[in-house]
C-alpha cells in the first residue's frame, strides 16, 4: 500500500481527526452569547465551566467505560484548592488554578489505584463514596473551608491586566471561554490519539486489549488521572469567576447532574458535552420566566427530558443526528 | 370612525402623562420555589405579597413589581446568577428575599458592584451583614433566640448544668454556641454539645438522646429543624421518658415553627423555647396580620417566623420607596432611610441598628402548650430591644 492511498479504515480515523467547518458553531454561538445576553452573563459562564466539567466525565465515561458518580470530588478538589489560596492571600488566578490541576489530578491519580481495581456497579459505588467523603470532610473542617455557608474572596486581575468583574462578568466569561477552548482542543487530541483509540477498545473489550498487549490498567488509570486534572480546572475557574465558594463544589447532586448531562448530550461524543450541559442548564434556569408557573416545573419538565432521551434518543441528543449526518455522508447508517 | 380615534389618541396621551408620575418599582425577590425548602419560600413570599397588597395604597400612585426568582438548592449556583440576571437584565431597584446564608453571602459582592440595596427576610448567618455596606437584614440571627435561651435557662428554669444537642449546619452550630455563650455567662455550664446528623434526613435521635440521659444535666438544649426533625426528637425525649429524670426540653423558635407545629405532635407539649416570633403572639399587629392572612391565604394557612420576614422586609422597601418620593433608589439613598427604621411589626417594635445594619427586636420565651388537642405557644416572658450578640460581643467572623 502507497502511501499516497491509505486504507478505508485508516481515512476514516483521519477524517475523524480533522477539522470540520461546522466546528466552529458552538464557539461562534458562545461568543455571540456574550453580546446578546448581558443579563444572563453569570449563567452562561457558568455553562462553559460545566461544559469542560462534562468534557472531562465524558473522557472516561464516554471514551474509557469508567461510569463515575464522584467526579464531583476533582471538580470540589480543585474549586478548594484554587479558593482557599486566594482567601489565605495568594490572589494571582493562574497559578491557583495550576495548584488546583495539580491537586486534584494527585487525588484523581492516588485514588485510581484504588477505584479501578474494580469495575461497573463497585466502581460506581466507590466513586461515589470518595465524593461523599471529600463533602462530609469538607463540612466538618468549616473553620477552613466555610463549610455550608462558604466564603466569598477575590482574585487579582488575570495576567495583572483584566479584573474580574462581580457585576457583568465580562472578563470571567473570556476567562471561562480561554480555558474551555484550550480543555477541549486538548480533549479532542486525546481522544483522537492512538491513546484514546485505544481507550475506546478498552471500552469495548478490555479482555481483548490486554491480549494483545495494551497496558489495560495503566491507561485507565492515566485517563482518570487526565479526568480528575481536567475537572479540577473546571473547578477552580468555577469559583474563581463566582468569587465564591460554598460545599456545594463536593455535592452529589453535582456529580450526578454532570452524568446526567454528559448522557444527554451523547456520551463519547466530544460535542454531547455542550449540547447537554446547554439543554439541561435551560431547563434548569428558564423554566420558571418562560413557563411563569407557581411553583416552577423544572425538576418535571428535566424528567420528562430525560426519560424521552432514554426512551427514544439512547445514543443522547447529539445522536438523533446520526442517520443524516451518515446520510450526508453518503454511507449506511 | 373619525371621531373613535381622536379619543383613542387622547387616551393615550392621557395614560402616557399618567405613567410619566407614577413610577413602577421593581424589586427582584430570590427564594427557594422548588425542591425542599419551597415551603419557607412560600412562607416568605406570601408575607411579602400580603403586605404589598395591604400597603399599595401607601405609595399613591407608585406601584410595585415583586420579580420572583427561584433559588433552588441551598448552596447551589443558582441564586447568584439569578441575582446578576435581576440586577444587569431586569434592572431591579432593590433586593430582597432569600432563606438560605450561602445564598445572601454569594449575593452579597453583587449588591456592592451593582449599588444596590439588599434586604435579607430570612437568612440568619450572623456575619452576612458585614460582607456588604448595602446588606439591610429584618429577619432574625440565631444568636439573638439561642443567647436569649441561655440566659433564660440559667436564671430563670434553674439550670446548673445543661447539654446541647443540634443538626450540624450553620444555624444548628451558631445556635448552641450562642446558647453556650448565654448559659456560662449566667453562672451554668455546658457539660456536652451533640452533633445530631445533618438537616437533609431526620437520623434516629435514641443513641444521643440516651448519651444525654446518662449524663444528667438540668437542660437539654436542642436545635434542630422544624418538621419531622422536632417531630422525631420530641418523641424520642418522650419515649426515653427524660421528663421524669427531671431534664429540661429547651431550644430556639426552630424546633417549635409555626408551620409544623401541629404535625409534630402532642409529645411536644412542654417545652420552653426562645423565639422572635411566633403566631400566637397577643398584639393590635399580629392580630390584624393574622385576619389578613387567613382572608388572603384560607383559614387553614399559618402565619410564621418566615412569612413575618417577607412581611417586614417589604415594610422595609416600602420605606425605601416611600422616601424615593417617585425618583431613582439609590443604595446610599435606601441605607440612610433603612439605617435605625423602626416599624411596628408583628413580632412587636423592630429598628435597624444604624451601625451593624441588623435587626433588633424582642424575643419571647414561650412555652409550647396543648390547648384541648391544639398546640399553641404561650408566652411567658418578653425580652425587649435584642441586638445581635454574636456582633456585639466580636466573636469569631463576627469580630472582623
Amino acid at each position: 500500500m502507497s502511501d499516497a492511498t491509505p486504507s478505508p479504515a485508516a481515512t476514516e480515523l483521519l477524517r475523524a481527526h480533522r477539522f470540520r467547518l461546522i466546528e466552529l458553531l458552538p464557539w461562534v454561538v458562545a461568543i455571540a452569547v456574550y453580546f446578546l445576553f448581558p443579563g444572563y452573563r453569570l449563567m452562561a459562564t457558568q455553562i462553559l465551566v460545566l461544559i469542560l466539567f462534562a468534557l472531562s466525565l465524558d473522557l472516561i465515561v464516554g471514551y474509557a467505560g469508567i461510569v463515575s458518580l464522584g467526579h464531583a470530588a476533582f471538580f470540589g478538589t480543585g474549586a478548594y484548592a484554587a479558593a482557599l489560596l486566594a482567601n489565605a492571600g495568594w490572589q494571582e488566578p493562574l497559578t491557583a488554578v495550576a495548584v488546583g490541576a495539580a491537586a486534584a489530578g494527585v487525588l484523581g491519580y492516588v485514588s485510581g489505584w484504588v477505584v479501578l481495581r474494580t469495575k461497573e456497579l463497585t466502581l460506581l459505588m466507590l466513586t461515589m463514596a470518595l465524593g461523599i467523603m471529600l463533602y462530609e470532610l469538607a463540612k466538618d473542617m468549616d473553620e477552613i473551608t466555610g463549610g455550608f455557608d462558604g466564603i466569598n474572596f477575590e482574585n487579582s486581575p488575570i495576567l495583572g491586566l483584566f479584573a474580574f468583574d462581580p457585576l457583568f462578568f465580562t472578563s470571567n466569561y473570556w476567562y471561562a471561554f480561554a480555558f474551555l477552548l484550550i480543555g477541549f482542543l486538548v480533549v479532542r487530541l486525546i481522544v483522537h490519539a492512538p491513546f484514546g483509540q485505544s481507550l475506546v477498545g478498552i471500552r469495548e473489550n478490555d479482555r481483548r486489549m490486554h491480549a494483545i498487549g495494551t497496558p489495560v490498567r495503566q491507561r485507565r488509570r492515566h485517563v482518570y488521572t487526565i479526568a480528575a486534572t481536567i475537572a479540577g480546572i473546571a473547578g477552580a475557574i468555577w469559583v474563581q469567576v463566582q468569587g465564591n465558594i460554598t460545599i456545594a463544589v463536593y455535592e452529589f447532586e453535582m456529580s450526578g447532574n454532570i452524568l446526567i448531562m454528559v448522557i444527554l448530550g451523547g456520551a463519547g461524543r466530544l460535542y454531547g458535552a455542550f449540547i447537554g450541559v446547554i439543554v439541561f442548564a435551560i431547563l434548569e434556569n428558564m423554566t420558571e420566566t418562560v413557563l411563569g408557573t407557581d411553583p416552577p416545573y423544572w425538576e418535571l419538565l428535566l424528567g420528562v427530558a430525560l426519560v424521552l432521551t432514554v426512551l427514544f434518543a439512547p445514543k443522547g441528543l447529539l445522536g438523533l443526528f446520526d442517520p443524516f449526518v451518515h446520510r450526508l455522508r453518503g454511507k449506511a447508517p | 370612525m373619525q371621531k373613535v380615534s381622536t379619543s383613542l389618541i387622547l387616551a393615550g396621551t392621557v395614560a402616557l402623562a399618567g405613567a410619566a408620575e407614577a413610577r413602577e418599582y421593581r424589586v427582584g425577590f430570590i427564594a427557594p420555589k422548588s425542591g425542599g425548602a419551597a415551603q419557607l419560600g412560600e412562607a416568605l413570599e406570601r408575607g411579602a405579597r400580603l403586605y404589598i397588597k395591604l400597603h399599595q395604597k401607601d405609595l399613591g400612585e407608585h406601584t410595585v413589581k415583586l420579580i420572583v426568582r427561584d433559588s433552588k438548592r441551598p448552596g447551589g449556583p443558582f441564586a447568584k446568577a439569578a441575582a446578576q440576571e435581576l440586577i444587569a437584565r431586569e434592572k431591579v431597584d432593590i433586593l430582597g428575599g432569600v432563606v438560605f446564608s450561602p445564598n445572601a453571602m454569594s449575593i452579597a459582592p453583587l449588591a456592592t458592584a451593582g449599588k444596590v440595596p439588599f434586604v435579607v427576610m430570612n437568612a440568619g448567618t450572623s456575619w452576612i451583614t458585614k460582607l456588604s455596606p448595602n446588606i439591610v437584614r429584618v429577619s432574625f440571627t440565631m444568636w439573638q433566640a439561642g443567647f436569649i435561651m441561655g440566659e433564660h435557662a440559667a436564671r430563670a428554669l434553674g439550670c446548673k448544668t445543661a447539654i446541647s444537642g443540634y443538626t450540624n449546619y450553620p444555624p444548628g452550630k451558631d445556635s448552641a454556641a450562642a446558647f453556650k455563650r448565654g448559659f456560662e455567662g449566667s453562672g451554668g455550664k455546658v457539660i456536652d454539645s451533640i452533633p445530631m446528623g445533618g438537616p437533609r434526613n431526620a437520623p434516629d435521635f435514641t443513641p444521643f438522646f440516651q448519651r444525654v440521659k446518662d449524663k444528667r444535666p438540668n437542660c437539654f438544649f436542642v436545635f434542630v429543624p422544624g418538621g419531622n426533625h422536632a417531630a422525631a426528637a420530641s418523641k424520642t425525649y418522650v419515649a426515653l421518658n427524660m421528663k421524669a429524670a427531671n431534664i429540661k426540653f429547651i431550644g430556639p423558635g426552630d424546633l417549635t415553627h409555626d408551620l409544623q407545629l401541629q404535625s409534630i405532635g402532642p409529645a411536644i407539649a412542654g417545652t420552653t423555647i426562645a423565639v422572635h416570633y411566633h403566631a400566637d403572639l397577643r398584639n393590635n399587629a399580629n392580630d390584624a396580620y393574622k385576619k389578613a392572612f387567613a382572608v388572603e391565604y384560607g383559614a387553614k394557612a399559618v402565619p410564621d417566623f418566615v412569612s413575618i420576614g417577607g412581611y417586614d422586609g417589604m415594610a422595609a422597601v416600602f420605606a425605601v420607596i416611600k422616601a424615593a418620593k417617585g425618583g431613582n433608589i439609590t443604595a446610599e439613598g435606601a441605607l440612610k432611610t433603612l439605617k435605625g427604621w423602626t416599624h411596628d411589626s408583628p413580632r412587636g417594635k423592630i429598628m435597624i441598628d444604624p451601625t451593624t445594619r441588623d435587626i433588633v427586636q424582642n424575643i419571647y420565651i414561650a412555652n409550647v402548650v396543648n390547648d384541648n388537642g391544639i398546640l399553641r405557644h404561650q408566652t411567658i416572658k418578653t425580652i425587649p430591644g435584642v441586638k445581635d450578640k454574636c456582633k456585639e460581643l466580636g466573636i469569631g467572623r463576627c469580630g472582623k
